[in-house]
């Protein structure tokens, strides 16, 4: 495939869905030591947010080191050339957080629903329209749970929203290239021609990389990845990675490649609290379908139940769970302890 | 059943239907009129075959006969926009208003804990939170009665099918008006609400979540003794409220995982969240018109 001269916009994850493998304690001051090192490299966009978006704060999914709105403010400020965007889940946050981020000094906001459930984001993403220059982003999550015919329908209703960008969001890390190739080319056919199109992965198969690619052929011109892939699960598209093979296919992302691995090496892995890897229950995430997310959590109610995460992994994914389920796991663990006799 | 207080359903979708129905049921209230925007709406149509009095009109069709017909107490299943102005035209009729959306214009009314006050302040507009609210709310209360809740998290998974429009398009009046009710109602000094929406099929029946964080170590047995109580309680209007996983203590948190099925009357029974919002609206009213036949509370205009 040819690819050469094509640009793209790579965006960050680490201070945002890197936030789940860091149980949301990354600090403000780690916060703004990486957005620099990012900012200095070239990465054009870099999100920060709790990892379930604006907020996200709470028992269900993880009380954060700092407010949103104390990251936002110590990074916006920092940044030379990148710009920072935030998540926002309707159902989690609402339009008083998208403000607040927007005062704080976002330029992207990225409104973020289970893929067919586009109409909850019409209050969220028309308040971001009617924003000056907020670029206003539609975000499908587990997009592998539906068809592309089916998908299409919900991205064209964000983009009616007012989403001047769409994403189709593989949060299981459960798709494979075809997958993403099927839904990317349907999409980029259906919407209209100035609408961007972006990919977010996750790494559970190992497809981080093949599948944006994919995406790029396909016609995304936007694509998440994460410095030395810190995110939920596996983690998400390893960036340094990604960026080097659009390096040697001649696409442009104007990041400096030795830049980014360098943070990815001296910055991110020495912060890690454990080796983000593809290891026997992150793959069982991509292979069962599960949101991300779910790993730690399912992590600890086995070991607080004495079950295996694999099994509860599993169940969760039969149960067809969604983004924002974590409440789901510890209920599940016990019901699993209870049937086998050991609660 | 001579002995009933007449009242209005404004609103002829699924959950004003669904409160017509079981509204049906009560020895203490009578639904006499149905009213609705829409000529064509099926469910004016099912209620003028039950008997009831019904206009396409709005509240303004049924505005110059309700004081003849007797109504002094009307449900508002529409929406949060157009409720000020019905409550306010229904009011002047001298009828209490009963707000099934999430306008929260009066003080909100969770029946297992508030209900009794509400109705002995003689409010002429309560309002009914949210379904999460309702299935929830209660749970807080009964650990609040034991001891101080620094903070009330609730998280409720609805099924796909059971989220209508309305609630979509207004999602955030969920999440704020439910983080009020734990506060206000239930009694946490802080309160945060979440709503996650899913489409599996067969449909998800309402789930519910709620984390309570104790100021000091949790009292065990004196909450799972008040969450028993509390969960009767509820049953006593909705039978399919279920405790289905905890009280689990973890520290000062405090979790209970339940589970709300639905009478089925005119909703599904997988759609728990809707249900208990019209059992609990009607409960209400049947608080509200023991009071009115016992001569103890005559609503008046204003």
């Amino acid at each position: 495939m040819d690819l050469k001269g094509k640009k793209i916009t790579v965006h960050d994850m680490c201070l945002r869905d890197g936030m789940h493998p860091k149980r949301h304690q990354i600090t403000v001051d780690e916060m703004v030591t990486i957005s620099k090192a990012m900012d200095d490299a070239g990465v054009p966009l870099i999100e920060v947010t709790h990892g379930d978006g604006l907020g996200g704060s709470s028992v269900n999914y993880g009380f954060p080191a700092a407010s949103d709105e104390e990251y936002l403010t110590a990074v916006c400020k920092e940044m030379k050339n990148a710009k920072i965007s935030a998540l926002l889940l309707p159902g989690i946050g609402t339009v008083d957080h998208l403000k607040m981020a927007v005062d704080c000094g976002i330029s992207t906001i990225r409104v973020a629903t289970h893929c067919t459930e586009a109409d909850v984001s019409e209050q969220h993403l028309s308040m971001a329209k009617s924003i000056d220059n907020l670029d206003t982003v539609g975000f499908l999550m587990m997009a592998h749970m539906i068809e592309a015919e089916e998908l299409v329908v919900q991205l064209k209703m964000m983009e009616d929203f007012g989403a001047n960008c769409v994403y189709i969001t593989d949060s299981a890390g459960y798709m494979l290239p075809d997958d993403v190739t099927s839904r990317i080319a349907l999409a980029r056919a259906e919407l209209k021609p100035e609408t961007e199109l972006g990919f977010h992965g996750h790494h559970n198969m190992a497809m981080g990389v093949a599948n944006s690619v994919a995406a790029v052929a396909a016609g995304a011109n936007r694509i998440d990845g994460s410095l030395a892939g810190l995110g939920a699960g596996a983690g998400n598209t390893p960036l340094e990675v990604f960026v080097a093979v659009c390096d040697r296919m001649g696409i442009e992302t104007g990041i400096d490649t030795f830049k980014a691995m360098d943070i990815a090496e001296d910055l991110i892995v020495p912060m890690m609290d454990h080796m983000v890897r593809v290891d026997r229950d992150a793959l069982t995430l991509g292979y069962a379908g599960v949101y991300s997310s779910f790993l730690l959590f399912a992590k600890r109610s086995a070991e607080k139940y004495n079950l295996s995460t694999r099994d509860i992994l599993v169940e969760l994914g039969r149960r067809r769970t969604v983004g924002g389920q974590e409440d789901m796991i510890e209920d599940l663990a016990l019901d699993m302890a209870k049937a086998q006799g050991t609660l | 059943m001579s002995n009933r207080i007449k009242a209005a359903i404004i609103g002829p979708g699924n959950i004003g239907t669904d409160l017509l129905m079981k509204a049906q049921r009560s020895e203490v209230i009578e639904p006499v009129w149905m009213v609705g925007v829409d000529a064509e709406s099926p469910g004016l149509a099912r209620a003028a075959e039950l008997g009831l009095k019904t206009t396409a009109e709005g509240v303004e069709g049924m505005l110059p006969t309700m004081r003849d017909d007797g109504v002094q107490i009307c449900f508002d299943a529409t929406s949060a926009y157009v409720h000020a102005e019905n409550s306010r035209k229904v009011n002047e009729q001298g009828a209490v208003m009963i707000d099934l959306t999430p306008a929260a214009i009066g003080p909100f009314c969770v029946p297992p804990v508030n209900l009794v006050d509400a109705v002995a302040k003689k409010a002429m507009n309560v309002n009914m939170v949210t379904c999460g609210g309702q299935a929830t709310i209660p749970l807080v209360a009964a650990v609040s009665r034991i001891q101080e809740v620094v903070y009330g998290e609730i998280v409720a998974t609805v099924s796909s099918k059971s989220a209508g429009p309305g609630t979509r398009k207004n999602i955030d009046e969920f999440t704020r008006t439910t983080a009020k009710g734990i506060e206000v109602c239930g009694g946490a000094h802080s309160g945060k609400a979440i709503i996650v929406i899913n489409p599996a099929e067969p449909p998800l029946i309402m789930r519910d979540t709620v984390h309570c964080l104790t100021q000091e170590t949790p009292n065990q047995e004196a909450i799972i003794e008040s969450v028993h109580a509390m969960i009767k309680e509820v049953q006593q209007y909705v039978p399919g409220y279920t405790l289905k996983n905890g009280p689990v203590f973890d520290g000062k948190r405090v979790s209970i995982y339940m589970e709300v099925e639905g009478l089925g009357d005119f909703l599904p029974k997988y759609a728990g969240n809707l249900d208990i919002m019209t059992a609990a609206g009607l409960r209400t009213a049947e608080m509200y018109a023991e009071e009115m036949l016992a001569g103890r509370f005559v609503p008046a205009a204003g």
